[in-house]
């Protein structure tokens, strides 16, 4: 027999078996869900969600996909949070320290709270991140925030107005694009290609029978 | 702590008994013979009860999976409704259908190119397969690797039925790709020196497997999206496409909308439609568990099909050898292959090896169902059953730190269960993956109705019948962007007539000759896991 415990969505009363998420909990009770669900696997950042449990204090964070449910656990998700999402042009800004102050100015509000932190779906240091681009170290800013799913829950939570997941993506692509280094190899292999050194051998390939094809393909030399 | 079964931590043990002696003796690889034997016997591709014939459409005759062909055989949601096309809500150059990877590769190159854009999809741009790709993508890039190993790879791996010219052009497109991502700011994993870290996913001949860390989909999904905002490319979100709009000469010309919430009908007239709507794991195909997201309901398939576009594959899927199948809460949620990829091996009950870790995904998920069904090798699990995956092998091979440094969304998806897989082995089971046919199209990637273009996993013949790891984040950037400037440069050109649905009828009537009474609309739109109360 399977265990049931109660939960509150929205202040509402459901009891579920014990062994679901809070999504999957979500759809027991009946919900068919539009928002507030995408990949259902912790990537996307979809169904952020806040819980409190019954007696205590503590006000949590979480995707309601990756997530079991408790008993006395009040649920409100979270679909959507107005992030701000500054336009600009990837060819034309710099990895400089004045270009968080341009378009992200109210990171230097940082209270130091750690309430960002404290709330992170994904276990991240997301004040330190923070404080990396205040200091322009775009690199680290990148490395620090690299598994953000962008649920905008840290946002929600910042007294000073952050829109942590968008001043790293800002960080990362500046990171990617400008200071990580450029890969020889590559921009080689294009050149080549554009200049047709691999027409002909491919489409000697293209025109064998598969017959050929196949003693070709089953006796390959495979890189060890 | 997971709390296992008995059972399962008895098996537990002799995987790691065994995990010395397994490390030095790497299983062999099977002879092509060996393949199409355990391929026969246990891919569910070849499960004839689960097919039906098709009896309507371009592709009537053809054999499809029962859940598709009540989707393609399906009932419009646009008949029987009040519908003014006189009035378009929306008018636009190029209309993309769909926000994943491949629509948005799609939007950003025809904004580029100087098109009047709009995205429309059903949830949120970036809630899409591309998302959750975890592996890699694969360029041939490198010095001992040519863009002709590539193609036989894929060729070869895709059992010899890809297009040819197709395959030509993702592989020879494939470095532009990568060179293309890098400029947008994608950080791939990169030596001090510059050099692309690789690694092998199955049935590739070199190392060419490009990787953001366990969240390359991610790391590419989130740029380009953060690049279709910021060139204001309008994103119409929650909102479907349920039809394909063509004008009196029978070339596409838009798409009626509907709102998912509020389910206003919407128009949207364009004078070329890009169809990047995605996958169809969320049919649950066999009844098999699914790693894609939550919108993979195969719309972009019925809503060509009705529109008179041919089909090329529709009856092969890709089940991925990996989903978990433990715990519950996380069935049939993809584990990457890159776990293969360094070095942990896939191991029965007993804890003996008995396939080689990186044969193509549809040999290696068929000898997992032949451990399971035919030799009874498999482990117990709530949902079903499932054999080892040895992650422990990782830390072992790499390096201490390895899995955080390379998988770390897997040792977080895991961790949250009290799976340590550092330390522990996990439970694995074939996943329904990837539709690995779609829509037919051609080099331009424009499908067999005039105007209507394609790109990504809802375009069948580029990978063949089943498709190597990593490249599909390939084929949705290299198609994408394809799409995009083939859509957009036609759309200088296009004049569009009068618009209709005239051949949203003449599908009815075919239905109705045919003897066929749909009970299911279509397109699904969403699953429904809703529990039925009981009245």
């Amino acid at each position: 027999m399977e265990k049931k415990v109660n939960v509150y969505f929205f202040g509402k009363k459901y009891q579920v078996p014990d062994s679901l998420t809070i999504m999957k909990a979500m759809e027991y009770a009946g919900y068919q869900l539009i928002r507030g669900c995408g990949c259902r696997n912790g990537f996307c950042g979809a169904c952020a969600t806040i819980y409190r449990i019954h007696g205590k204090q503590e006000l949590k964070a979480c995707l309601a996909c990756q997530t079991k449910v408790e008993e006395g656990m009040y649920v409100a998700t979270l679909p959507f949070f107005p992030l701000v999402k500054q336009v600009y042009d990837i060819e034309k800004i710099k990895p400089t320290e004045q270009i968080m102050m341009q378009l992200y100015p109210e990171i230097y509000s940082c209270i130091g709270c750690n309430a960002c932190t404290k709330s992170c779906t994904q276990g991240l240091n997301v004040m330190q991140y923070i404080a990396y681009a205040q200091r322009g170290e775009f690199e680290k800013c990148a490395e620090e925030s690299f598994d953000c799913v962008m649920c905008g829950v840290c946002s929600a939570r910042c007294p000073a107005g952050i829109s942590h997941p968008q001043v790293a993506e800002l960080a990362r692509r500046l990171y990617g694009k400008y200071i990580a280094p450029e890969c020889k190899h590559l921009e080689k292999r294009v050149q080549e290609i554009n200049n047709g050194d691999y027409v002909k051998i491919i489409e000697d390939l293209m025109n064998k029978p598969v017959s050929e094809l196949k003693e070709l393909y089953n006796n390959r030399d495979i890189e060890k | 702590m997971y709390q296992y079964t008995e059972e399962q931590i008895i098996s537990m043990k002799k995987v790691e008994a065994t995990r010395a002696e397994r490390m030095k003796n790497l299983f062999p690889r099977m002879s092509a013979e060996e393949k199409e034997k355990v391929l026969k016997e246990n891919h569910p591709d070849y499960i004839e009860s689960a097919y039906e014939t098709l009896k309507v459409g371009p592709n009537k005759g053809d054999k499809v999976l029962h859940e598709l062909a009540d989707l393609l055989q399906g009932k419009s949601r646009v008949l029987g409704k009040r519908i003014n096309l006189k009035k378009p809500d929306y008018d636009v150059d190029v209309l993309v259908i769909g926000g994943g990877g491949a629509g948005s590769s799609a939007a950003i190159t025809a904004h580029a190119n100087g098109a009047n854009v709009m995205m429309v999809t059903k949830l949120r741009i970036g809630d899409a397969n591309t998302m959750m790709a975890e592996g890699g993508i694969q360029a041939a890039d490198k010095e001992n690797d040519s863009p002709s190993i590539h193609y036989l790879d894929a060729f070869g791996g895709g059992h010899f039925a890809a297009k040819r010219e197709l395959l030509y052009k993702l592989v020879t497109e494939a470095p532009d790709a990568i060179l293309w991502l890098s400029k947008l700011g994608v950080m791939f994993d990169k030596a001090p020196d510059g050099t692309m870290i690789t690694t092998h996913g199955g049935g590739t001949s070199r190392k060419r497997m490009h990787a953001c860390k366990d969240y390359s989909g991610a790391e590419i999904m989130r740029t380009l999206r953060d690049e279709v905002l910021n060139r204001n490319i309008p994103v119409v979100d929650f909102t479907a496409a349920i039809e394909i709009i063509k004008d009196d000469e029978g070339k596409a010309c838009g798409a009626v909308l509907m709102n998912m919430e509020t389910k206003e009908i919407l128009i949207a007239r364009a004078k070329t439609v890009i169809i990047a709507t995605g996958g169809a794991g969320r049919l649950h195909y066999q009844g098999f568990p699914t790693s894609n997201h939550y919108g993979a309901t195969a719309d972009g398939l019925v809503l060509a099909y009705r529109a008179g576009a041919k089909l090329l594959y529709a009856d092969t899927l890709q089940y991925h050898p990996t989903g978990a199948a433990e715990p519950t809460q996380i069935f049939g949620a993809l584990v990457t292959e890159k776990v293969r990829s360094l070095g942990a091996q896939l191991v029965n009950k007993d804890g003996n090896a008995f396939v080689y870790s990186l044969e193509t995904r549809d040999v290696t998920a068929s000898s997992i169902i032949r451990e399971c069904k035919q030799r009874h090798n498999g482990v117990k699990t709530v949902d079903g059953e499932g054999v080892w995956l040895d992650t422990p092998m990782i830390e072992l091979i790499g390096g201490e730190g390895t899995i955080e440094k390379r998988i770390p969304a897997m040792m977080r998806m895991f961790g949250k269960y009290g799976i340590d897989i550092r330390k522990e082995p996990i439970l694995i089971y074939p996943t329904l993956h990837y539709q690995n046919g779609g829509i037919d199209i051609s080099t331009d990637g424009q499908s067999g109705v005039e105007n209507l273009y394609v790109a990504g996993e809802a375009v069948g013949g580029i990978h063949g019948r089943n498709r190597l790891m990593g490249n599909s984040l390939l084929d949705i950037i290299v198609f994408g962007r394809n799409a995009g400037k083939y859509a957009s440069e036609k759309a200088k050109t296009v004049k569009i007539g009068r618009m209709n649905l005239d051949h949203v009828k003449a599908f009815k009537k075919e239905l109705d000759e045919a003897g066929i009474n749909p009970v299911k609309f279509s397109p699904q739109l969403l699953p429904n896991y809703t529990r039925q109360p009981s009245i």
